[in-house]
């Protein structure tokens, strides 16, 4: 199964061009998977994990604090109530009722607590009928009002804010007193909320941070900074805010996020909220999240440039590799073909050589029997016979002699050899075309060329490849010129020069490429390829310069030894 | 002047026959030996003013063969013939005292030529 996806990944049945695009395209697609799933992964769990780790970081020390304050509001309004409480039992109604007495309470109440703005006592038909502060509210009735009613439940009472007749945001606390004689009476003081944002401000939050109380019907008790002033409606939804009591997240109606931590008065009804936008809250978040996101993509970029970049080089490498295998594997047939008709031909030319030897003698013999015999007829005639069959087995034995010498070249043997001999035997070779087509041949032979060694066989065949060529780049009655000379007495050079058609400039680097051809169907393309790789391998160099239309000139160089080294690798 | 005697020595018999008959023509004595063996043991019987030796033998080879006719008789002088294209063994051969090696087919004249010149070295070059 794994072996048929990776075939289908990697080795699609293309052809050419096609298969490395292919290639190339599977080995980003599969490399971008492997590197990016694990860093995606790693970066979501990360962000979600660090998320949820420092949300509790925030929300739970929020609520804390929510409970706190909450604490504090009780313990205030909780004094108040006591305070109120031992007026009520220390002093019976009588002394209340008396003006002197209550505005003494009062003046001790604002000299002892802050908050205390009036006190009146109210009697059992809800009446006023005694008041000390800064109002004329003597005989009014409250006996239709919330807070008169819940006292006489409850026995005391914290009302929400609200304006009642002084038009001014306050609180009512009230405490109802039982005498022994059945009767009821209730004693109440208005305290002033700005005492609430006093206290709120003094719990020390974050500039950004709203706390506030609201009533169980959702008006806000103290003033807000996001969300108005003491006594309109928050617009917070309060039965999330009431279900709850704890710290949660949630939208406003801004559409802002925010973080709500709430707690729920036990003595009055009210709700302390705290409200933190997320912005503030989770601002080391956010920072975390810029410069994870920033590391994310820099990496993301990395490893995109990284993956592609690599596998260009890989495609480029195999490329080249498979190329050069193709063509060691094209040259080894050649050379396999090679060894295969130069031994062919060895075999050929001994085998023929023999009775050639006999035929020769046996003709020869005719020819001397004719020729010592006086009396002859047809003698002319027969020594003419002779001399042509003689004649025809001088041409057989060049052919099988050239036939062996060419056989010769397979394997490379280093031995001593004489340039200027081997450049006369290859020009035998080709004497025949050279003749035909009128070619003129200049030799510029240096008489003191230093003997070198090298491979006689392999020489043999470069010279006749860069022979053949400049024959052929000749028209009818062209010339080739062929100089050798010493370099620094420890190499020698060749020249061949044609005045030939030349090579265009657009194919001249390519020309030692295996498989290049300007020849069409009649060449290989491998004529120069060969001789490069000969040369190479025997430490010898060959450089071309060429001009269209004005010929083209080879210079091969050969040292006086090979590296043995390079031969063996070659 | 006596005539000239010569020792061919080559396995192949059609053609060392031939050659000797037209040796002979030209007023030479020639013997035939078919193989290296004889060819040493005629030449250890009976002197000869020159031997031709064919390099391609079966059985003991030309140069060995050189070799024991060198051990024999130092002075006389040997003309290798060689089928092949290479020169290697008829360099060989010169390294151990043949005189001088001719490729087959053979070139009549050049082959008087050589035995003139073994049998008279001072007029080489």
């Amino acid at each position: 199964m794994f072996k048929k996806i990776t075939d289908t990944l990697f080795f699609l049945n293309t052809e050419g061009q096609d298969h490395y695009r292919v290639l190339r395209r599977n080995i980003i697609v599969i490399m971008l998977l492997i590197t990016m799933l694990p860093l995606v992964t790693m970066v979501v769990i990360n962000s979600f994990q660090y998320r949820s780790h420092l949300r509790n970081q925030i929300i739970e020390p929020l609520y804390a604090m929510a409970d706190k304050t909450k604490h504090s509001f009780e313990l205030f309004l909780d004094q108040r109530l006591a305070i109120i409480r031992f007026i009520s039992t220390t002093y019976n109604f009588k002394d209340l009722t008396s003006e002197q007495n209550i505005k003494k309470i009062l003046i001790s109440l604002k000299k002892e607590c802050c908050g205390f703005v009036d006190i009146g006592l109210i009697n059992g038909q809800g009446e006023l009928i005694s008041y000390a502060g800064p109002y004329s509210l003597l005989g009014k009735n409250y006996s239709e009002q919330i807070s008169f009613q819940e006292t006489q439940i409850k026995g005391q009472y914290i009302s929400n804010v609200f304006l009642g007749f002084r038009k001014y945001p306050h609180i009512v606390i009230a405490v109802q007193h039982l005498t022994e004689d059945g009767q009821t009476w209730i004693l109440r003081a208005t305290i002033d909320t700005d005492f609430f944002n006093t206290l709120i401000s003094s719990m020390g939050f974050s500039r950004q941070t709203d706390a506030f109380l609201i009533s169980k019907d959702g008006t806000l008790q103290t003033n807000s900074l996001y969300y108005g002033k003491t006594l309109e409606k928050c617009p917070l939804e309060l039965a999330k805010i009431t279900s709850r009591s704890n710290a949660f997240e949630g939208i406003d109606n801004k559409n802002r996020k925010i973080i709500i931590a709430s707690s729920t008065f036990s003595i009055a009804d009210y709700i302390l909220v705290i409200v933190q936008p997320q912005s503030v809250a989770l601002k080391s978040w956010y920072a975390l999240k810029t410069e994870m996101a920033i590391i994310f993509l820099t990496s993301l970029a990395l490893i995109v440039f990284a993956i592609l970049k690599m596998t260009s080089v890989l495609i480029k490498r195999i490329k080249t590799s498979d190329e050069h295998r193709e063509n060691v594997l094209t040259e080894l047939q050649h050379a396999q073909k090679l060894s295969s008709i130069g031994r062919l031909a060895a075999g050929v030319a001994h085998e023929i050589n023999n009775p050639l030897a006999i035929i020769n003698e046996k003709a020869g013999l005719m020819g001397d029997l004719i020729e010592f015999s006086k009396d002859f007829d047809k003698k002319a005639k027969f020594i003419n016979l002779t001399n042509a069959i003689l004649n025809s087995i001088d041409r057989c034995r060049k052919i099988t002699h050239r036939l062996l010498g060419f056989s010769k070249r397979i394997d490379v043997k280093i031995e001593p050899i004489h340039i200027n001999q081997i450049i006369h035997e290859v020009l035998d070779f080709i004497e025949k075309d050279i003749l035909y087509r009128k070619i003129d041949i200049k030799l510029i032979l240096s008489d003191s060329l230093i003997p070198i060694e090298s491979d006689h066989g392999q020489i043999q065949q470069i010279f006749l490849n860069l022979l053949t060529n400049a024959s052929a780049a000749l028209e009818d009655f062209g010339q080739i010129e062929i100089e050798t000379k010493n370099i620094n007495n420890d190499s020698i050079s060749v020249r061949i020069s044609d005045n030939g058609c030349g090579i265009p400039e657009d194919i001249i680097e390519n020309i030692f490429d295996p498989f290049f051809s300007t020849k069409k169907e009649k060449g290989t393309g491998l004529g120069l390829s060969i001789s490069y790789g000969i040369l190479k391998k025997l430490g010898g160099k060959i450089s071309v310069d060429s001009k269209p239309g004005k010929g083209a000139t080879f210079i091969v160089m050969l040292p006086q030894k090979p590296d043995e080294l390079e031969v063996l690798n070659g | 002047m006596d005539k000239i005697k010569v020792l061919l020595i080559d396995d192949e018999i059609e053609f060392v026959e031939t050659l000797a008959e037209r040796l002979e023509l030209r007023g030479y004595i020639s013997k035939i030996a078919g193989d290296g063996e004889s060819g040493i043991s005629m030449l250890a019987k009976e002197s000869f003013d020159v031997a031709i030796l064919d390099l391609m033998m079966p059985g003991l080879s030309g140069l060995d063969t050189l070799r024991q006719i060198k051990d024999i008789d130092k002075t006389v002088p040997v003309i290798m013939l060689t089928g092949h294209g290479a020169t290697k063994d008829g360099m060989e051969g010169m390294r151990l005292g043949a005189f001088d090696f001719l490729m087959k087919p053979l070139d009549i004249n050049e082959l008087l030529e050589k035995i003139k010149l073994a049998l008279n070295p001072s007029a080489q070059g």
